[in-house]
């Protein structure tokens, strides 16, 4: 078992014309993820990479049976397309876009949450279920299956830390890239609450960075509703304050966000903060060694 | 994005907001001849992109056109946390009898705009909220109805606003949401709001910041871009397009991914360097983009080395090598590049970089201790 995906799993790419659109495409039937149309508004009835495109949503559902999907719709788009995944019943959505207005994102989020569909990102790598594919534009090729499941607030940190892991001879069931924008559909916690009721799951490695107050929540989770070992490593323990590290959603205000703050209430939950990501492997082998 | 007091000021008087009236002056001599139009006693007060500027000197009285235009002489040119002051805005001065908070911030928890009001106004709010947070009110806006003035009444009667103060600061404050969401804010302030002794309700300051990814549908108000930064580089590199934070010390950092890039740090840091710079070329970049990045961390001058950590999904090692080489005949002589790739065509980058007689690290701390000691080498 792993979780958000399955083997009934049916994904569309919504801006499934565009460039980036097509890469991904083509790497997420690579990686064999069950991709089963793409849309985009006005170019309904052509191909890509075999597959049918539509010019809605709801088109693509009745023709396809589609009950998940990755958003590669630009900016301006992207909030839109977001709400018409989830209105049309979409129940697990991706958003990879980059730099939506925040005050678009006030406004999916609200009708995500009514129809009870689950968004990752958005500004985020995806998902993947190694053995089953991936959701978005995470390398496939350094995963194995195995008992670690994976939550991080960024793209490239994943890879690097994913890759450790996997060198070390530890697989992974499950990895989100919850994405670095400040407002984002799911959090630390959501996947935690998953990932502990997950029976392939025997350990979870997270990922945190500067900015709000996610990590601390996941603290607070941990302490109170997990029995599975957690291991977390922050990043951005040099970053000045008041500065935005990249990620939208990377700023320390104030006395809130710094990666002291975090650690501190991570480690108070009983959770090994790794003081780089090369000792992420020796502290999972460690948990791992713990339960068995 | 930021903008000034008097852009503020200006958006929210489109949006009905009683403000003083007043201008901005670029002289002395403007400065008077606007105090002389307004007529009595105006404040004279710095436009910089920082706060604290009453404490820094920067906002002054003039009872007579001509004190006016001594104290604009005083404050234009001054230094304000590292800003230089170029303009000012003449307005009236007020008569204030109470001082209040109004304010609206996109909120993580809530994912929502968050109203703010407080009768404890004039003062900074992080301050308040840190010492006193029973002072402020706080309350979500509804995205599918915006603020409703029934609302947006019983937020100023629960802050404890005095009854005079409650139908003309419910007026505002409904404005000011719709601004807020119009304008595509993420910061919308006026602190003060202040009541006068004769009863008008206005604004006194105003703070506005614009959430950069609105821009492209924000026009006007992306046309008013100044420099926001006191530091000239990171000025430039938001002008070249760059992803580029100045920090203090003289290990330049090159990666792809925010995320990367931050963890890149504290490697260099927990390798006993001292970062100069944050710097994300993002995904797919090409070897035009590596290479202007490289020159770009070079021309800083307390740029001793530089660390490139590229792990390629979608960036391609052939092209972070080739921007490497391209960039290294611009590059100040001795100066030590370490490059480490991994992931999409590391294996051919590397034998690039080999060719070319470059470093580089088998992984991102091997990279980190590599530049490290390459510094201290040439001390």
């Amino acid at each position: 078992m792993s979780i958000l995906m399955d083997e009934h799993t049916r994904v569309i790419v919504t801006g499934i014309t565009g460039r980036e659109g097509r890469y991904h495409t083509r790497n997420m039937l690579n990686a064999g993820t069950r991709l089963v149309g793409g849309v985009t508004p006005g170019k309904g009835g052509q191909e890509v990479e075999g597959l049918p495109v539509f010019d809605t949503v709801e088109q693509a559902i009745a023709a396809t049976g589609a009950n998940a999907a990755c958003i590669f719709v630009p900016p301006a788009g992207a909030a839109d397309s977001i709400m018409e995944c989830a209105s049309a019943g979409i129940k697990l959505i991706v958003c990879i876009t980059e730099n939506i207005p925040v005050i678009d994102m006030t406004r999916a989020i609200l009708v995500v949450r009514e129809h009870g569909a689950t968004l990752i990102g958005p500004n985020c790598p995806g998902m993947c279920t190694p053995g089953l594919g991936k959701i978005g534009i995470i390398p496939y090729g350094i995963f194995q299956p195995g008992p670690v499941g994976f939550i991080s607030r960024s793209g490239t940190a994943t890879y690097e830390v994913v890759s450790l892991l996997t060198e070390a001879g530890i697989g992974q069931s499950t990895c989100i890239g919850i994405g670095g924008d400040p407002i984002i559909g799911s959090t630390f916690v959501d996947y935690l609450k998953q990932f502990e009721a997950d029976s392939q799951t025997k350990v979870v490695v997270m990922c945190g960075e500067i900015g709000g107050s996610d990590e601390e929540d996941a603290a607070e989770f941990i302490k109170s509703s997990m029995k599975k070992p957690v291991v977390a490593f922050i990043s951005g323990r040099t970053a000045p304050a008041g500065k935005r590290m990249g990620h939208a959603g990377a700023i320390i205000s104030g006395n809130t966000g710094t990666a002291q703050g975090k650690v501190a209430a991570l480690q108070a939950a009983g959770v090994p903060v790794a003081d780089t990501i090369f000792d992420i492997p020796t502290l999972v082998q460690e948990a791992l060694a713990r339960i068995s | 994005m930021k903008i000034h007091e008097y852009q503020a000021k200006d958006i929210l008087a489109r949006y009905g907001i009683p403000v003083q009236p007043g201008k901005v002056a670029y002289t002395p001599e403007e400065a008077e001849a606007i105090a002389r139009e307004l007529g009595g006693p105006v404040v004279v007060k710095a436009q910089v992109y920082v706060g604290g500027r009453g404490k820094a000197g920067g906002v002054k009285f003039g009872r007579t056109p001509e004190e006016a235009r001594a104290v604009a002489s005083q404050i234009l040119g001054m230094d304000i946390k590292g800003l230089k002051v170029e303009k000012v805005l003449v307005t009236s001065m007020v008569d204030i009898a109470e001082e209040y908070y109004m304010g609206i911030i996109i909120d993580r928890k809530s994912q929502a705009p968050v109203i703010m009001v407080s009768r404890a106004g004039g003062m900074d709010i992080e301050e308040v909220a840190a010492t006193t947070p029973e002072k402020i009110i706080k309350y979500p806006i509804d995205m599918r109805t915006g603020l409703r003035p029934f609302e947006a009444r019983t937020i100023l009667a629960r802050a404890g606003l005095p009854s005079q103060v409650i139908a003309k600061g419910s007026t505002i404050l409904t404005a000011l949401a719709r601004a807020f969401i119009e304008c595509d804010a993420n910061t919308a302030e006026i602190n003060p709001l202040v009541l006068t002794r004769d009863g008008q309700v206005q604004a006194a300051d105003a703070k506005i910041v614009i959430d950069d990814n609105g821009l492209y549908r924000q026009q006007e108000y992306a046309s008013w871009a100044e420099q926001e930064e006191s530091n000239p580089l990171e000025f430039r590199a938001k002008q070249e397009g760059l992803t580029y934070v100045k920090l203090d010390g003289d290990v330049g950092i090159i990666g792809n991914g925010a995320g990367l890039v931050m963890t890149t740090l504290d490697m260099v840091a927990r390798s006993g360097g001292r970062p100069a710079n944050f710097l994300d070329i993002g995904g797919g970049a090409k070897a035009e983009v590596m290479e202007k990045a490289l020159r770009f961390v070079a021309s800083d001058p307390d740029v001793k080395g530089i660390l490139v950590n590229i792990f390629g999904g979608i960036t391609r090692g052939e092209e972070v090598a080739r921007g490497v080489i391209q960039a290294q005949a611009h590059l100040p002589e001795g100066m030590p590049i370490v490059v480490r790739l991994s992931g999409t065509g590391a294996e051919e980058g590397k034998a690039m970089l080999k060719d070319a007689g470059l470093e580089w690290g088998r992984d991102m701390r091997e990279g980190a201790q590599k530049i490290v000691a390459a510094i201290q080498a040439l001390n």
